[in-house]
């Protein structure tokens, strides 16, 4: 039974999620909104880690199986993607790299600042 | 026989018995090529094209599985709670970190894909590469890019990411832990987080960390910078 009241709590939070998106944020993704709330709800006390526990381990757990079907869509864009190969690979290869170094980089500077100011 | 492969089952049964080849793969020869979803996004695809079974067929079932993206998403903020302590010691740090990294990588898409003479809609489905796949797929459909494109190039920069990180943070001297995870997890999200929990357990918990807020900064800093790219006329 505590499987189904954890799937409550957490599904009740995806929810009103969506229902700020659709109605006042719509910028930002329901699940991100959910997300949010759920931060918050955790934050402040009005949810214990435990109370969702099982569900959190279960769906960190499997994340990447989740994503399969969305990754087997790419059957509906093969042909875009094949005719831009190299340039696509080019993309993410290249900005990985300036991705790392300027992270790194920023944390490794600003964490040296707060040590000498 | 159409009818027998649109049921829900046959989706989920190839989506389980696919993932779970490349499970068995992995675990083997824990080479990080043999990522399990990239293992069964070909195996499905083959199957797929070989038998000539439809998209939307497969989908009935597979949808039932993309319906758990969405609480996924939302549960990304307990391993953020749990973190809470290590984000309030380095919050300007971290948060610094992630914002230029994840501000430069959605630049770097923008430009390196102009040079590549990509279209739009290709670059608008690169910009969220770097971010988890449920993020990156709202917003792909936000700025008008093609959400399939998108989960294939963040499984692809998840790969590519746990490959190069630790010779481009060696490279270029970026040694502390906290810089290495935060930098692994901004630029290849929870497929780099895996590589990074192998690397060290400070490492992984900061590479975890930058899952969620390269997300969030990533869910506002893209349609600003695309707006800003169209007004001076780069796009």
């Amino acid at each position: 039974m505590k499987l189904i009241r954890e799937l409550s709590i957490v599904l009740a939070i995806s929810f009103a999620g969506e229902l700020l998106h659709r109605f006042f944020i719509s910028a930002i993704p329901g699940s991100v909104i959910g997300m949010l709330l759920l931060f918050g709800a955790l934050c402040m006390g009005i949810l214990d880690v435990k109370e969702i526990e099982t569900t959190s381990e279960f769906l960190l757990k499997h994340l990447a199986f989740f994503f399969v079907p969305a990754a087997v869509g790419l059957i509906t864009c093969l042909g875009i993607i094949s005719s831009n190969l190299i340039g696509i690979l080019g993309v993410l290869v290249i900005s990985s790299v300036v991705v790392i170094i300027t992270t790194g980089f920023t944390v490794q500077i600003l964490k040296r600042m707060m040590k000498n100011g | 026989m159409d009818s027998l492969m649109s049921s829900p089952i046959f989706g989920v049964m190839l989506s389980a018995i696919a993932f779970e080849i490349g499970n068995i793969l992995y675990n083997k020869t824990k080479v990080s090529l043999f990522n399990p979803l990239l293992i069964s996004q070909v195996l499905i695809i083959a199957i797929l094209s070989k038998f000539k079974i439809s998209f939307n067929d497969y989908n009935m079932g597979g949808q039932i599985i993309s319906f758990f993206l969405i609480p996924s998403t939302v549960i990304l903020a307990v391993p953020l709670y749990k973190k809470i302590k290590l984000l309030k010691a380095y919050s300007i740090p971290i948060i610094g970190g992630i914002a230029a990294g994840s501000i430069s990588g959605i630049v770097s898409i923008i430009l390196l894909s102009k040079l590549f003479h990509l279209d739009k809609v290709l670059l608008s489905s690169l910009v969220p590469k770097s971010v988890t796949t449920p993020i990156g797929m709202e917003i792909s459909k936000q700025i008008g890019g093609i959400p399939a494109v998108t989960v294939a190039s963040i499984v692809a920069t998840g790969i590519i990411g746990s490959v190069i990180a630790p010779y481009i943070c060696k490279m270029f001297k970026i040694t502390d832990e906290i810089a290495v995870g935060i930098a692994i997890g901004t630029s290849s999200h929870a497929i780099g987080t895996a590589k990074a929990l192998e690397i060290g357990e400070v490492e992984g918990a900061m590479s975890g960390l930058a899952i969620g807020v390269a997300g969030l900064v990533t869910v506002f800093a893209a349609p600003l910078i695309i707006r800003l790219c169209q007004a001076l006329s780069i796009l």
